[in-house]
């Protein structure tokens, strides 16, 4: 679904990829970790085509560079690290957004689009708030409307930079078992950036792990989520413990205070 | 936020208004006696000059509207960019020049021209710096605003006093000096203007959320900015060049409407353009009514005005939105 080949991608001389490859498969649920300024947010542009990057990048077989816009839209949607809050949409509007690729330039709505923005804010039971505006709302109430706009387009890929890094402990366990419903139901390909490596190991089947733009690990939770490797990519003693009875590791730092 | 239906309550009172403040006039309440030659001709003056009103009002607004959503920035209006600098200087530089006797067109057309070219250096510049990012682009526009009204001092010291009379009058905004060819050309213009920025309504709404989620919603950025930016300066300078400089309206309208309907430029910019001619000929009704004869000028009725009800808007309880 996702292919990289010796992508390399800078930020005017600073490097922030370097020779990357990789592979996502259709329905595959694959966090990125990393410490720090690892290239995880640039991976994300690079895959939507807005950080420019030698190499190659496709998407359903496609390369990024020569899909259009609005094809690539409706092909995969992005749920940022942070959107802006304090813009007076009513949510339902706000959800329609997401369909931008879709909507007619002139006309209203399509029944298909209402149909999408509905299902969208069912599946994360926002669409109780449809009325309200996004400034009245909590922060968890934000995060799902933002989900929920990125699933009006029905994408085949979600890209998701750091969705729960704001949110506390029931509302990032809601945000991450609606993930985990559309990746085994829809067979949606999931994509997120992470920064807790303990949600990274409950959740996710696969693990990559980034270190100065490069991938220096990519596999499963055992095998990713090994303290030498962890130490050397967060520069930084580490302690991982298996949860009893699961296949979660705790990660900790183990400095002593 | 209005409901629909409110809205549509809101709209009502609009062309009651407009009447009103087409029977209003310097002479007294009323309609002119259009039976005689001097009635009929007060009456065309009043009705050509509510429609440049209309017109410049839902120009500016509408321009401000589209500038705040383009720009990301709840300090944006048409003067941002240096579309009002650039209009200025081209009109200082019409009138020093005594063009403006040549023909009536010359200094609409010389206002319009340069407020235009004004626009196409910043963004030239702002893709060269930093591809269009509303910082590079308000920067650069603070810019060239900054280095054209220093150009048009220079004018102003070497003119005579009989000229900086004439171009102070126009820098102050006024909407008397217009005919009906010249009133219709640039409706026609600030229509066109409009029916681009209502087809980019729904990129409006995406670029309000920021460049990069407008790109990860299907906008293709690179062309929706710079359109964008041609229509808003297209119905700025096209009001400019036939009223001179009137502020306020570009940035107070949208930021009320946006608090009364909400962001969705699908209804905010028809209502701008709808309650942004309205407020202007409301003001220029007050302006040319309230000290009779004697006139004031109308860009201080439109800061005196809105102001006040912005203000309100602002500090209203529960609303806690900028832009």
């Amino acid at each position: 679904m996702i292919t990289l080949s010796h992508v390399s991608a800078s930020y005017r001389s600073e490097l922030v990829l370097d020779d990357l490859s990789l592979q996502i498969a259709c329905g595959e649920r694959v966090a990125v970790v990393g410490p720090n300024g690892a290239g995880k947010s640039s991976l994300l542009r690079v895959i939507t085509g807005l950080l420019p990057a030698k190499g190659g990048v496709q998407l359903a077989g496609r390369d990024i560079q020569h899909l259009a816009p609005r094809e690539r839209a409706r092909l995969l949607s992005v749920v940022p690290q942070d959107i802006a809050n304090d813009i007076p949409y009513r949510a339902h509007d706000f959800v329609l957004l997401g369909r931008t690729a879709s909507l007619s330039r002139f006309g209203g709505p399509s029944l298909e689009d209402q149909q999408a923005v509905e299902e969208a804010m069912t599946l994360t039971e926002t669409w109780e708030l449809r009325h309200r505006a996004l400034p009245e709302m909590s922060g968890g109430e934000r995060q799902r409307l933002v989900l929920a706009m990125a699933l009006a387009s029905r994408p085949k890929i979600l890209l998701l930079d750091e969705p729960t890094s704001h949110l506390d402990l029931r509302n990032r366990a809601e945000i991450m078992r609606l993930l985990t419903k559309l990746n085994r139901e829809q067979h949606t390909t999931i994509l997120m950036v992470v920064h807790d490596l303990t949600l990274a190991s409950q959740y996710f089947d696969r693990i990559i792990l980034l270190n100065k733009g490069r991938k220096i690990a990519d596999g499963s939770v055992a095998e990713v989520m090994n303290p030498s490797l962890l130490e050397v990519a967060y520069n930084c003693p580490v302690l991982v413990f298996p949860l009893p009875g699961t296949s979660v590791r705790c990660v900790v730092p183990s400095f002593r205070f | 936020m209005l409901t629909p239906k409110k809205l549509l309550l809101w709209m009502i009172p609009v062309p009651v208004l407009l009447v009103l403040c087409l029977l209003a006039g310097s002479s007294g309440f009323g309609l002119p006696d259009i039976s005689t030659l001097t009635g009929r001709a007060l009456l065309d003056l009043r009705l050509c000059r509510l429609a440049t009103g209309f017109v410049v009002g839902s120009a500016l607004a509408m321009s401000g509207c589209a500038l705040q959503a383009v720009l990301r920035n709840a300090l944006a209006e048409p003067s941002v960019l240096g579309i009002s600098s650039g209009g200025s200087l081209g009109a200082a530089l019409v009138i020093a020049s005594g063009l403006s006797a040549v023909s009536p067109l010359i200094l609409p057309a010389g206002a319009f021209f340069a407020a235009a070219a004004t626009l196409l250096l910043v963004c030239l510049l702002a893709n060269r710096v930093g591809n269009y990012a509303p910082n590079t682009l308000i920067l650069t526009g603070v810019v060239v605003s900054s280095m054209l009204s220093s150009f048009l001092m220079l004018v102003l010291s070497f003119v005579k006093l009989r000229v900086i009379h004439s171009i102070t009058w126009w820098l102050l905004g006024n909407l008397q000096a217009t005919s009906w060819p010249l009133v219709a050309g640039v409706a026609l213009l600030v229509l066109v203007a409009f029916i681009i920025l209502f087809t980019e309504a729904r990129t409006l709404n995406a670029l309000l959320l920021g460049h990069e989620t407008a790109h990860n919603l299907g906008v293709s950025t690179r062309v929706a900015v710079p359109l964008i930016l041609a229509a808003a300066t297209l119905a700025a300078a096209a009001a400019v060049s036939i009223s001179g400089i009137i502020g306020f309206v570009g940035l107070i309208v949208p930021h009320a409407l946006r608090r009364l309907t909400g962001a969705n430029h699908r209804v905010l910019l028809p209502c701008t353009a709808l309650f942004g001619g309205t407020f202007l000929v409301l003001c220029d009704t007050l302006a040319r009514t309230l000290a009779a004869p004697h006139e004031i000028p109308v860009g201080v009725v439109t800061s005196l005005l809105g102001g006040p009800f912005f203000l309100y808007l602002l500090t209203r309880k529960g609303e806690r939105t900028v832009l």
